[in-house]
C-alpha cells in the first residue's frame, strides 16, 4: 500500500482537527453555562482559553501547508487538505464567537438576566450539535451527513428571529430594559453566525467528495 | 589486554584478524600486478623484436635506387623493388575496390533487415573464410581466373586478395554498424530522412572509424599473404601497367629472394621487408589521421 | 497525398481548415465560457498497436488539441510511448510492429496507402528521452540535418536563417550563437535537448511528440524546457509522455491517462482537461494513479 507516510499524517491532521472541533463545543457549552448561572469566573476563564484555540488552528494550517509542499498531493487528498485549512479557520471564529458571548456575560456583572433563558441554550444547543455532526461527515465524508446539517440551520435561523421579536417587544414596552436585552441580542447573534459557520464547514464536506464548490442553503441573515 | 566483552572489544578483536587477511590480499594483489605487467611487457617485446630485427637488418639496404629501379638479371648484384611497390600497390588498391563496397554493402544490409537466420548463417559462413588457408585461396582464384584467361594477371591477384578481404571488411563493418546506437538512427528517421540516406548520411560517417579500421585491417591481412601471389600475379621482372598481365609484388619478392642463392638477394629480401612493414605501419596511420573525425574528443 | 510544408500554415483561414465534423457546436452567444471551440489536430480513433503477435495498445480514440499541451501518463508499459510514436510512424520502423485504426492530422489519413512516412514525420517532429545531437555534426548543421539530409542543395542564406530561427524558437539561440560550429554534443544536457528541439523546429513541424524530453536532464534544465513548451503553444501542438505527474500537471492543458489491462494491452481510461483530472477526475483509478495508491 503505497502513500503510507501521507495518510499518516492526514490522519493525524483529522484528529487534531476534531481536537480542535471538541475544544470549541465545549467552550459554546460553557459560555452559555456560565450565562444562565451568572459565572464571571468561569467567563474569564472561557476568555483565557480561546488563546489555545487560536494557537491550536496556527498549528493545523502549518502542517497542512508542511504536507502540500512536500507530498504534493492531488484530487481528492488535495481537497481534504485544503479543507482542513478553511474548517480550522470556521472553527477558530466559533471559538471567537464563544468567547464573544463569555465577555457580555462579564460585562453584564451582577446584573439579572432580562428574563429566563430558554431559546438561547436551544440555539447552543444546536449549534454544537451541528459543529458536531459537520465534523463527523467530513470524517465519513459523507455529503447525506453535511446537506443535514445545513437543514439545522434553518432551525437556528428560525430561533433567532423568534429571540429578536420577543426582545424588540421588551424593548418598546420598557426602553429602560434596552441595554440588557441588546446583551441577549449580541449573544443571540454569536449563536447565529456559529451555526453559519458549522453550515461552512459543511459546505466544504462536500467540496471535498464531489470537488465542486457550492452553497448548501442560504442564511436568511 | 581488556577481557570484556562489551562491543568495543568485540570489534577491535575482529578488525585485527582482518588486518592479516588484508595484508594477505595485498601481497596477491601485488604478485598479480608484476604478473600481468611483465606479460604485456613481453607482448610488447615480441612485437619490438620483430619490428626491430626487421629494421636493423633491412633499413641499411635502403635507398631511392632500390625504391624505384627494376631488378637485376638474375647473379647481377644490385637493382631495386620499384616494380613490385607499385605492383603491390595496384593490386591492392583493386582489390579494396572490390572488396570493400561488397563487405560494406553486405554488412548494412545485414544490419537493416536483421533476420536470425540470414544474419546468423552468413556472419558464420564469414568467420569460417577468415581461417581459410591463403594459398588456397589462391587455388580457388587461379582456378577461376588464371585458367580461363589462360595467363597469370594482376587481376586474379586481385580477385585472390578480395577472397580473403571481404569476409574481414564484413565482420568488422558490421561491427561497426551496430555500435551505432539506435537513438541516432531514430533521430534522424523522426526527422523525416528516408532510410538509405540515414543510412549514408548519419550511420556511415559516424562509424566512420571503425569501418576504416577494418579495412586497414584487412588490407593488412592481405599484404601479408604471399602464397596466393603464387599462383595469380606470379610477379614479373618488368614494369607492368597491363592487368591482365602478371605483376610483381613485394610479398613474392621477398619469397624468391629470401630463398634464392645470393647473398645480395638476401639483404634485399630484408630490405623489401623493411619496406613492407613500414608501409603497413604509415597507411594505418596515414589513413586514420587523415580521415580522423575532427570532433574526436 | 500529403505535400511537403515549408511554411507554417496561416493560423486563421489556412489551406487545411479543420474538418467541421471535428468542431464541436460553434460557440453561443459571445459570453458563454464553458463552450469553447475546439481546435482539434489530430484525431485518433480506435487505433491498436502491434508488436508481431503482442497488442501493446487497445482501441484508443481520443482527439488531440491544436495549439495545447497534451499528456499522455500512465503507468510503465501501458503504451504511452508506442501511442506517440504511432502518431508520426516510427511505430512501424520495429520490425514485426503494425498498427490498425486511423489517424488523422487535420483531417488528413496518416496511414493511408498512398501516404509517405517520411512526409508524415516532416509534419509531425520527435525529441527522444535521451538528447541526441548527431555526433559527427557542428551545432549549426544539427539544426540544419533535417534540411541538410534531405536535399541535395541548398543556399547558405536560406540555410542559416533557418537555423537562427529554429535556435531561437528553442531559447537557445543566444547560449550558442558564438558556438555555430562547435560539436552537437560539446553543450550540456539541457542545451544538447533544446538543440533537439531546434532541430526538429527547423522543419516547422505542426506537431511536435516528446517522449519524456526530460527525463535525462537535471531540475533547472528541466524547468527551462517545461517553460520554452508553454512558449513553443502559441504556434505549435505538443504531445508528451511523462512519467512525472507535477510534470504533466505544470505544463499540460489536456492529459490523457492509460493504462494496462490484464493482457498487457493499454487502453485509454479517462482524457480531459488537466486541471480537473489532478483536482477531481471522474474515474476512480485515474484517481487511484495520480494519487500513487495504485495496486
Amino acid at each position: 500500500m503505497t502513500r503510507v507516510e501521507f495518510d499518516k499524517h492526514l490522519r493525524e491532521l483529522k484528529n487534531e482537527l476534531l481536537e480542535m472541533g471538541s475544544m470549541v463545543e465545549k467552550a459554546i457549552a460553557r459560555a452559555v453555562d456560565a450565562l444562565k448561572r451568572r459565572d464571571t469566573e468561569m467567563a474569564r476563564q472561557i476568555v483565557e482559553d480561546d488563546v489555545k484555540i487560536n494557537k491550536k488552528r496556527f498549528d493545523i494550517e502549518e502542517k497542512c501547508v508542511e504536507l502540500i509542499a512536500t507530498q504534493q498531493p492531488l484530487a481528492r487528498d488535495l481537497r481534504q487538505l485544503i479543507s482542513i485549512l478553511h474548517m480550522t479557520v470556521d472553527l477558530e471564529r466559533m471559538g471567537d464567537h464563544a468567547e464573544g458571548i463569555a465577555r457580555i456575560n462579564i460585562r453584564m456583572g451582577d446584573e439579572p438576566l432580562l428574563k429566563p433563558l430558554i431559546d438561547i441554550p436551544r440555539m447552543a444547543q444546536l449549534g454544537i450539535d451541528m459543529t458536531h455532526r459537520a465534523l463527523q461527515a467530513f470524517i465519513d465524508l459523507s455529503v447525506e451527513g453535511a446537506r443535514a446539517v445545513s437543514a439545522s440551520d434553518d432551525e437556528v435561523d428560525a430561533l433567532y428571529d423568534q429571540v429578536y421579536r420577543e426582545l424588540l417587544v421588551y424593548m418598546i414596552q420598557d426602553p429602560r430594559t434596552i441595554q440588557r436585552a441588546t446583551y441577549l441580542l449580541w449573544i443571540a447573534h454569536d449563536l447565529e453566525r456559529i451555526a453559519d459557520r458549522a453550515t461552512n464547514i459543511a459546505e466544504r464536506v462536500v467540496f471535498t467528495v464531489t470537488g465542486k464548490m457550492d452553497e448548501v442553503g442560504v442564511s436568511k441573515y | 589486554m581488556s577481557m570484556t566483552t562489551d562491543t568495543v572489544g568485540i570489534s577491535r578483536k575482529s578488525l585485527a584478524g582482518a588486518r592479516a587477511q588484508f595484508q594477505a590480499r595485498k601481497l596477491t594483489d601485488h604478485v598479480a600486478t608484476v604478473f600481468l605487467s611483465a606479460c604485456a611487457v613481453l607482448c610488447v617485446a615480441v612485437l619490438l623484436l620483430i619490428l626491430g630485427y626487421v629494421v636493423y637488418r633491412g633499413a641499411g639496404y635502403i635507398n631511392w635506387q632500390f625504391l624505384t629501379a627494376l631488378p637485376k638479371p638474375v647473379g647481377e648484384a644490385g637493382g631495386g623493388v620499384g616494380n613490385a611497390l607499385v605492383g603491390s600497390a595496384v593490386i591492392v588498391t583493386i582489390a579494396v575496390l572490390m572488396a570493400v563496397p561488397l563487405g560494406v554493402g553486405a554488412a548494412i544490409f545485414l544490419n537493416e533487415f536483421p533476420s536470425g537466420v540470414l544474419g546468423r548463417g552468413i556472419r558464420f559462413l564469414a568467420d569460417i573464410l577468415t581461417g581459410v588457408p591463403s594459398i588456397v585461396v589462391g587455388l580457388v582464384a587461379y582456378g577461376l581466373v588464371v585458367a580461363p584467361m589462360r595467363h597469370f594477371s594482376a587481376i586474379s591477384g586481385a580477385v585472390a586478395y578480395a577472397f580473403i578481404m571481404v569476409p574481414i571488411v564484413l565482420i568488422t563493418a558490421q561491427e561497426a554498424l551496430r555500435l551505432v546506437p539506435s537513438t541516432l538512427r531514430e533521430a534522424s528517421l523522426a526527422l523525416g530522412v528516408p532510410r538509405w540516406r540515414t543510412i549514408m548520411q548519419v550511420v556511415i560517417p559516424v562509424s566512420s572509424r571503425a569501418l576504416l579500421t577494418g579495412i586497414i585491417l584487412a588490407i593488412a591481412r592481405a599484404l601479408g599473404e604471399t602464397a596466393p601471389m603464387l599462383f595469380t600475379a606470379f610477379g614479373n621482372p618488368y614494369w607492368n601497367f597491363d592487368l591482365t598481365k602478371p605483376m610483381a609484388t613485394l610479398p613474392l619478392v621477398i619469397y624468391r629472394y629470401a630463398t634464392g642463392p645470393y647473398n645480395d638477394w638476401h639483404e634485399q629480401a630484408w630490405a623489401a621487408s623493411f619496406v613492407l612493414v613500414v608501409v603497413v605501419l604509415l597507411s594505418s596511420i596515414l589513413t586514420r589521421s587523415v580521415l580522423r573525425n575532427k570532433f574526436d574528443a | 497525398m500529403i505535400e511537403t510544408r515549408n511554411k507554417l500554415p496561416s493560423r486563421g483561414g489556412d489551406a487545411n481548415p479543420p474538418p467541421t465534423a471535428d468542431k464541436e457546436s460553434p460557440p453561443s452567444a459571445a459570453g458563454d465560457a464553458n463552450v469553447p471551440s475546439r481546435d482539434i489536430s489530430v484525431t485518433i480513433r480506435g487505433v491498436h498497436a502491434y508488436y508481431g503477435r503482442f497488442r501493446a495498445i487497445k482501441n484508443v480514440s481520443l482527439d488531440v488539441e491544436a495549439r495545447k499541451v497534451t499528456a499522455l501518463i500512465g503507468p510503465s508499459g501501458c503504451g504511452k510511448s508506442t501511442l506517440l510514436r504511432c502518431l508520426n510512424r516510427m511505430h512501424e520502423e520495429v520490425p514485426g510492429a503494425r498498427m490498425e485504426g486511423s489517424i488523422r492530422l487535420y483531417g488528413q489519413d496518416l496511414y493511408e496507402r498512398n501516404v509517405d512516412p517520411v512526409l508524415v514525420r516532416r509534419r509531425i517532429g520527435m525529441v527522444f528521452q535521451k538528447p541526441n545531437p548527431f555526433p559527427t555534426m557542428s551545432v549549426f548543421d544539427n539544426v540544419a540535418a533535417g534540411i541538410k539530409l534531405n536535399r541535395f542543395w541548398f543556399s547558405r542564406a536560406e540555410l542559416g536563417d533557418t537555423v537562427e530561427r529554429a535556435l531561437t524558437h528553442a531559447a537557445l539561440w543566444d547560449d550558442v550563437k558564438d558556438k555555430l560550429q562547435q560539436p552537437g554534443t560539446a553543450l550540456s544536457g539541457g542545451q544538447q535537448q533544446r538543440l533537439c528541439i531546434a532541430r526538429a523546429l527547423a522543419l516547422e513541424p505542426e506537431i511536435i511528440l516528446m517522449d519524456e524530453p526530460c527525463s535525462a536532464l537535471d531540475p533547472i534544465a528541466t524547468l527551462k524546457i517545461e517553460d520554452l513548451m508553454r512558449n513553443l503553444i502559441e504556434d505549435y501542438t505538443i504531445v508528451i509522455v511523462t512519467h512525472n505527474m507535477q510534470q504533466a500537471a505544470r505544463v499540460s492543458d489536456m492529459t490523457a491517462f492509460l493504462m494496462m489491462d490484464e493482457d498487457r494491452a493499454g487502453f485509454l481510461v479517462e482524457h480531459g482537461e488537466t486541471k480537473q483530472i489532478f483536482t477531481n477526475p471522474k474515474e476512480k483509478r485515474t484517481e487511484d494513479y495520480i494519487t500513487g495508491r495504485f495496486g
